[in-house]
């Protein structure tokens, strides 16, 4: 309580005038992070040496692609100033929760993310091959893709109450039969369908065991990947070694990028965003899709009140268990598409591993984006970020790579711990409803 | 805590009788079940691949036993290399028990885990980080005779208690999802490993890619008629599961937490003590698998490492019903389907995945004892099958 001795009992204190602990941590939690990452980004400025950095804008440079300078050691100083700037407010309780910390919170990562960068990009070995700052985005929407799509997948089903461990599955089968059927009509329409029905199909096979059989929703997730593989393998190995019958089952046509008029010719972001692949748009139009769907309409209300409290929906007439099968099967249409991602939206051919735990991630996302399709999606853009970070900064070789791919793992860890806030999953979260 | 004379004591039983046949009956007759359904399955999986069966299709209805034949030579063929392959001969029989033998570490540190109540998907992580902790002191350190060997096994154990401890410490103070954390931990733990293999101590001479150097002899396990004296310890780490389950008061609190966490509160017991200890045992008991891998099977720390043990631990554990026994029985079907799944694949062709997709057929089943009832025309008996993990909110 501030001191206001003369304040009139009756009157109600102002929420300025309480202090709410809970407020009081958030403060000092920010101002001592952004504090201790300003100090970093000054440590960066005085250890560098080379004056400049040079960054090109696209990701694969080609013989004329221009090449940008950027002075290293000014803009390490300016990041620095504004991260710290960021912080001094937080802590004095300028950024009350709500957008304009969000906007604030945006702007210091990517201060700090871009000083980073000069740190990193900056005192390569002279004489050997020079690798440049390249743009971000591209790399990062297109690993993020396959997690947005899967995360949206989790995000029907658990908004349902039926806890899905099994996008890896999806993606795993999405990802073969959209391969092969992509191979068989050599068309990457079809494929992308085929990738729906494989994703729609394991979905079914969540839905009749977790609830009509009520099977413990985690353990099923973890069975179902673990059928997905063994079955993707085996019917891979069916496929005959020879030329013809590879190119018949496995060898799909992938998917090209379309750029849209006008849009894609914005400058830094426009051929980032608006000259991808058919998958990538689709990507788009889901994660506001579902959003809405969610949000905005009464079958994404009936699918909530199931989720939360699906006696009470029950009571008003809601069937819970077809409204449940309907967000799985869903779901199962982002997923499969999540997992065409592999095959048909990038390398062509199906292979063991190809999917790489993606599934997990989806689901780590929807954990750290609480179980919102937006938030999901903010949170797949980190991870994209993050892991295309790693491969560029590979070439660098300043700071071990494997350590950096671990941030986005110990990241998430920090999110479920509740260091940065509770995460609150849907309150019937992987029970089955059985009418009583 | 252990000898607390207070403590609440369970029923005196004979340690080594047979039980309620009444009560373990129906779960043994729905594994059974279980298994031949996933069978079936498979040979129908086998019989649609097979060329020759879907060429005699093609005249089927006017000479069907050529299809029938086909199909039952293809079935047969699969099934008798599986059988051969782990238990036709001695070789066969010591590969299995030490395919078996990591399977049944990390598959007991699941157990132990969902008896209190979490879901360990972790066990690669922490086998991961015991092996490196293990090997790191087998090729790295030089002492003398079997303490060399104790050191290491030692050094695996912690390394694996400490990864799995993690999980349970951010469970128990922060409530932290034990599932994410633990998926989390297993990529961490890769990662970890694949950076420590850049490093000096962890490289091997002459050799460009990562892959450490093979341990040092004496901190290898002993042979003894082809099987390494580690398969020895996971029978012993079965063991020493069932004591600590059912005849301590640790072990006691783990499964009240695990059955009624609130309950467990209210009776005093502390929750939070008991996920963090479950945890480190658990992880514990995975890092033995990774030290049996590393110092008994000689299996060199790669990129690589660990395979699939850690996440087939999972279905061995959920297929042993979460008992220590039944781990063990699951343990040794795993190890003799790895061990067959080899010369099935050699021998009659059939791809190695099929035993994959048993796995996951014969645990899908076991989870639900409703579906293979109803095919098997069984009668119902009440709660079974049941494994003690919740959804997120528990």
């Amino acid at each position: 309580m501030t001191a206001t001795p003369a304040a009139d009992q009756a009157t109600v204190p102002t929420r300025a005038q309480v202090r709410d602990p809970a407020e009081v941590r958030r403060r000092t939690r920010l101002g001592v992070v952004l504090g201790l990452l300003a100090v970093l980004l000054a440590y960066f400025a005085l250890a560098i040496h080379t004056a400049h950095v040079h960054y090109i804008l696209v990701q694969v440079p080609s013989a004329n692609t221009p090449v940008h300078t950027i002075a290293s050691k000014p803009t390490l100083w300016v990041c620095a100033a504004l991260v710290l700037c960021i912080g001094v407010a937080g802590a004095a309780g300028w950024l009350p929760k709500g957008w304009r910390s969000m906007l604030a919170m945006g702007v210091a990562g990517v201060a700090f993310a871009l000083g980073f960068l000069i740190w990193a990009y900056s005192d390569q070995p002279s004489g050997a091959f020079e690798a440049k700052m390249v743009n971000p985005l591209p790399g990062t929407l297109a690993i993020a893709t396959p997690l947005i799509l899967g995360a949206l997948a989790g995000c029907l089903c658990e908004r349902a109450a039926v806890i899905n461990v099994a996008i890896e599955a999806q993606f795993i089968m999405g990802a073969f039969f959209a391969s092969m059927v992509g191979s068989m009509t050599a068309s990457t329409s079809v494929g992308l369908l085929g990738g729906v029905a494989a994703g729609v199909g394991v979905a079914a096979l969540l839905a009749v065991f977790a609830i009509k059989y009520q099977v413990n929703q985690v353990v099923l997730g973890v069975v179902l990947v673990l059928l997905a593989t063994g079955l993707t393998g085996f019917l891979l190995d069916q496929i005959p070694s020879t030329e013809h019958a590879t190119n018949l089952l496995n060898n799909p046509p992938i998917l090209s990028p379309i750029a849209i008029p006008g849009l894609s010719d914005i400058p830094l972001v426009g051929q980032s965003l608006f000259d991808q692949t058919v998958l990538v748009y689709l990507m788009y139009v889901s994660v506001a899709f579902v959003s809405f769907l969610l949000f905005e309409t009464r079958w994404g209300l009936r699918v909530r009140a199931v989720g939360e409290h699906p006696t009470a929906a029950d009571t008003v007439g809601i069937k819970v268990n077809r409204m449940r099968w309907q967000s799985v099967l869903l779901g199962g249409v982002f997923a499969g598409l999540g997992g065409a991602y592999f095959t048909v939206g990038s390398t062509g051919a199906f292979d063991r591993g190809v999917t790489g735990g993606n599934g997990f991630i989806a689901l780590a996302a929807l954990i750290m984006g609480r179980w919102h399709p937006v938030g999901a999606t903010v949170a797949s853009l980190f991870f994209g970020f993050m892991w295309n970070l790693q491969n560029q900064l590979s070439f660098t070789q300043k700071i071990p790579s494997d350590l950096l791919g671990m941030t986005p793992y110990i990241a998430t860890i920090i999110a479920v711990a509740g260091f940065v806030g509770r995460v609150r999953p849907p309150a019937a979260d992987g029970e089955p409803y059985v009418k009583g | 805590m252990a000898d607390d004379a207070n403590a609440p004591a369970e029923p005196a039983r004979d340690r080594w009788s047979i039980g309620d046949v009444e009560q373990w009956l129906p779960t043994v007759k729905v594994t059974i079940a279980s298994i031949v359904l996933a069978l079936v399955i498979g040979a129908l999986l086998i019989i649609v691949s097979t060329p020759s069966v879907i060429s005699s299709m093609s005249y089927f209805t006017s000479y069907p036993w050529d299809a029938f034949r086909n199909a039952g030579h293809a079935v047969g063929s699969s099934y008798w290399a599986l059988l051969t392959g782990s238990v036709g001969s001695w070789t066969a029989i010591t590969n299995t028990l030490s395919q078996a033998a990591p399977l049944i570490c990390a598959g007991l540190g699941v157990t132990l885990a969902f008896r209190a109540g979490l879901f360990n998907i972790g066990a690669q992580g922490q086998l991961i980080i015991g092996a490196a902790f293990a090997g790191f002191v087998g090729f790295h350190t030089q002492l003398p005779g079997v303490s060399h060997l104790v050191a290491a096994i030692l050094a695996g154990l912690l390394g694996g208690a400490l990864w799995g401890g993690i999980a349970g410490f951010l469970k128990a103070r922060t409530g932290a999802h034990e599932v994410i954390v633990t998926i989390m931990l297993n990529y961490t733990a890769m990662l970890l490993l694949s950076w420590l293999l850049s490093l000096k101590p962890f490289e091997q001479k002459n050799v460009a890619n990562r892959i450490s150097p093979l341990v040092d002899n004496n901190a290898a396990f002993p042979h003894v008629f082809g099987l390494h004296f580690g398969v020895l310890l996971a029978f012993v780490a079965a063991y020493g599961v069932w004591w600590l389950l059912n005849r301590t008061t640790l072990g006691f609190s783990m499964r009240a937490v695990g059955a009624n966490a609130d309950a467990a509160r209210t009776a005093g017991m502390s929750v939070s003590m008991s996920y963090t200890m479950a945890m480190v045992i658990a992880g514990l008991l995975a890092g033995l698998a990774g030290v049996e891998q590393v110092l008994g099977d000689h299996v060199q720390l790669s990129t690589a490492f660990g395979g699939t043990v850690g996440f087939d631990a999972i279905t061995v554990s959920l297929l042993g019903r979460a008992t220590p026994l039944g781990t063990v029985l699951a343990g040794l079907l795993f190890g003799a389907l790895s061990a067959g799944g080899t010369q099935m694949q050699a021998t009659a062709g059939t791809s190695v995945s099929l035993t994959q997709i048993l796995s996951a057929l014969i645990v899908l089943f076991v989870a639900a004892p409703v579906l293979v009832k109803t095919i098997f025309r069984m009668k119902a008996v009440g709660d079974e099958g049941a494994v003690l993990a919740k959804g997120w909110n528990s």
